[in-house]
């Protein structure tokens, strides 16, 4: 069957060493002869040579502080980062640019909604829900707002297999229930949660969701409005962008009754020692001189993304995973954790006898970078009774030959533990 | 193992010992050996007073001053192999030895066995936190 008429996953649309060669940290050696295989994108991901080559030209050419200067070098900076936002926006299909709000990742998104939004509608005696699989950065700033406000935290548990047990949600949804705060994708075990459902029905009983998207912007496409999210939150390094940016995207009513995150220049209106007034959306929550190159570079990286076949690489990505799980879940003593029907990217695994320190330290001398650990989900791993997981994350770069040397790096994990 | 040996003595004896070996498999392997020969732990002895906090596995290491010779014994554990045979190395150069020279002892020995260049200083593997956990512990018994 010619590919054109029926493309197939994994050969036709999306060519897979071709986008390769656009990432050049994934071509070297770690230790001698060992070249790189890269399955540590859920930390994160490489940068492709527009991304790199976009800081470089603001740095050399377009430096110069936003908003302020009636320079031309100052106008043109504001244009960029300015247009940057508008990229995000498309990215998200936000209704405006001003609702994206240029954080430094998902963990200061976090605590920005938790810290302003968090502030107007949790209350004394009221209740924030979470989930049994959220990361670290969406458990603790809710926390840390419960014990200022006198509110506690609730937790919508997980199945065996790594779903949120959607059928005890209407009965978690109480009328104390003030906000919802949940991941779209699961870190650890690569779970779509079922986002639309959850939050219709949060929004049934009148209760807000923060969307917690650092795993899923770089895997699926994603539509705010179509999602209804209150509040959707991501990091640019997870997906081809620069560490040290991210994006907090809310629905305009929310924004507009917000009070401002910091204090700053670039908030403001009117300064004076009686009183200030802040500058509307999204500069209110955007004080001091914000990070313009990685902003800039970022608006590079969603442009990236956008001009991708999505399909194409999804059904690469889809392939990529379905395969290394039949793999791994061959090799003698191996289990995999998190075996929801609807993943992405993330494959996290145990071995029965082995610990995971000691695999991922030997699969690091083969030149295989995984990630070991309970990364930032302790309550799901105790949840598991495990201390930590092996964890191979994919990107749209990877192929079956880095997949093939994570199978042969577990060889020697087992031929030097088993 | 005789206590005129200094520390600086049983780390070069350490690093000629990998020096032996001319693949990270086979040093691995050795590391792993030395862990097995660890003083172990009873399980009673693995407690919040042992644990040492800071590491991807679960480590322990017990010190103990003996009172007439003035020098510190150790025992310790690890559920991970590789983290195991680092407690073996700072064990066995620590093992009684006075207090003194405990807290003052230098572990840079470890960059240069052959496993990782940066050994001493990565975060994960709990050899800083073993580190300080001894160096601690001896400076609480320097007199």
């Amino acid at each position: 069957m010619p590919a054109t008429t029926h493309p197939t996953p994994d050969t036709a649309s999306f060519d897979a060493d071709a986008f390769r060669a656009d990432f050049p940290a994934l071509a070297q050696d770690v230790y001698e002869d060992t070249p790189l295989a890269y399955l540590d994108n859920a930390a994160t991901s490489q940068k492709p040579t527009p991304v790199i080559e976009r800081l470089d030209r603001f740095y050399r050419k377009e430096n110069s502080n936003v908003h302020r200067g009636v320079h031309r070098l100052s106008q043109d900076a504001t244009e960029e980062y300015e247009e940057a936002r508008a990229s995000l926006s498309h990215f998200l299909n936000a209704p405006h640019p001003d609702q994206i709000i240029f954080t430094r990742g998902t963990t200061e998104g976090l605590n920005l909604i938790s810290s302003t939004f968090g502030q107007m509608v949790v209350g004394e005696g009221d209740e924030i829900l979470l989930t049994e699989m959220e990361h670290h950065s969406n458990i603790v700033p809710w926390q840390m707002l419960a014990e200022q406000v006198g509110a506690s935290i609730e937790v919508l548990p997980v199945t065996d297999r790594g779903e949120l047990r959607m059928d005890l949600l209407p009965a978690m949804l109480t009328d104390d229930t003030a906000l919802v705060a949940v991941s779209h994708v699961s870190n650890t075990l690569g779970t779509i949660n079922p986002m639309e459902a959850l939050i219709d029905e949060a929004h049934a009983e009148g209760v807000p969701v923060v969307v917690d998207g650092a795993q899923s912007a770089p895997h699926l496409p994603v539509d705010v409005q179509a999602l209804d999210a209150d509040f959707y939150v991501f990091s640019g390094h997870k997906m081809f962008g620069p560490t040290g940016i991210g994006v907090c995207y809310g629905k305009r009513e929310h924004l507009e009754a917000m009070p401002p995150y910091q204090g700053g220049g670039d908030m403001i209106d009117q300064v004076s020692f009686e009183k200030t007034t802040y500058d509307g959306l999204p500069h209110k929550f955007e004080a001091g001189t914000p990070n313009i190159a990685d902003a800039v570079a970022l608006g590079t990286a969603a442009e990236y993304m956008m001009a991708l076949d999505w399909d194409a690489v999804q059904a690469h990505e889809d392939a990529l995973l379905e395969y290394a799980t039949e793999q791994v879940d061959a090799v003698e003593g191996t289990r995999v954790i998190g075996t929801a029907p609807d993943k992405t990217s993330v494959l996290s695994f145990v071995f029965d006898d082995i610990h995971p320190y000691d695999a991922g330290t030997v699969l690091d001398r083969e030149g295989v970078a995984v990630r070991t650990g309970h990364h930032c989900t302790q309550p799901l791993l105790s949840r598991y009774g495990l201390p930590g997981t092996i964890r191979a994350s994919f990107a749209a770069y990877n192929t079956r030959t880095d997949v093939d040397r994570l199978l042969q790096g577990l060889e020697k994990v087992q031929r030097m533990f088993g | 193992m005789s206590t005129s040996n200094t520390v600086s003595d049983r780390a070069e004896q350490i690093v000629d010992e990998f020096s032996l070996f001319d693949d990270w498999m086979s040093r691995y392997e050795y590391l792993i050996e030395l862990g097995d020969d660890i003083p172990l732990l009873d399980e009673e002895q693995k407690t919040d007073d042992t644990y040492i906090h800071g590491c991807q596995s679960d480590v322990w290491i017990q010190s103990e001053l003996d009172e007439d010779d003035r020098v510190l014994h150790f025992q310790g554990d690890s559920n991970a192999k590789i983290t195991k045979g680092l407690a073996a190395l700072i064990i066995r150069v620590l093992d009684e030895q006075p207090p003194d020279a405990v807290a003052n002892a230098d572990f840079d020995f470890l960059d240069d066995i052959g496993l990782h260049d940066h050994l001493s200083s990565q975060r994960n593997n709990g050899l800083k936190a073993m580190i300080e956990a001894v160096r601690e512990r001896a400076q609480a018994n320097r007199n």
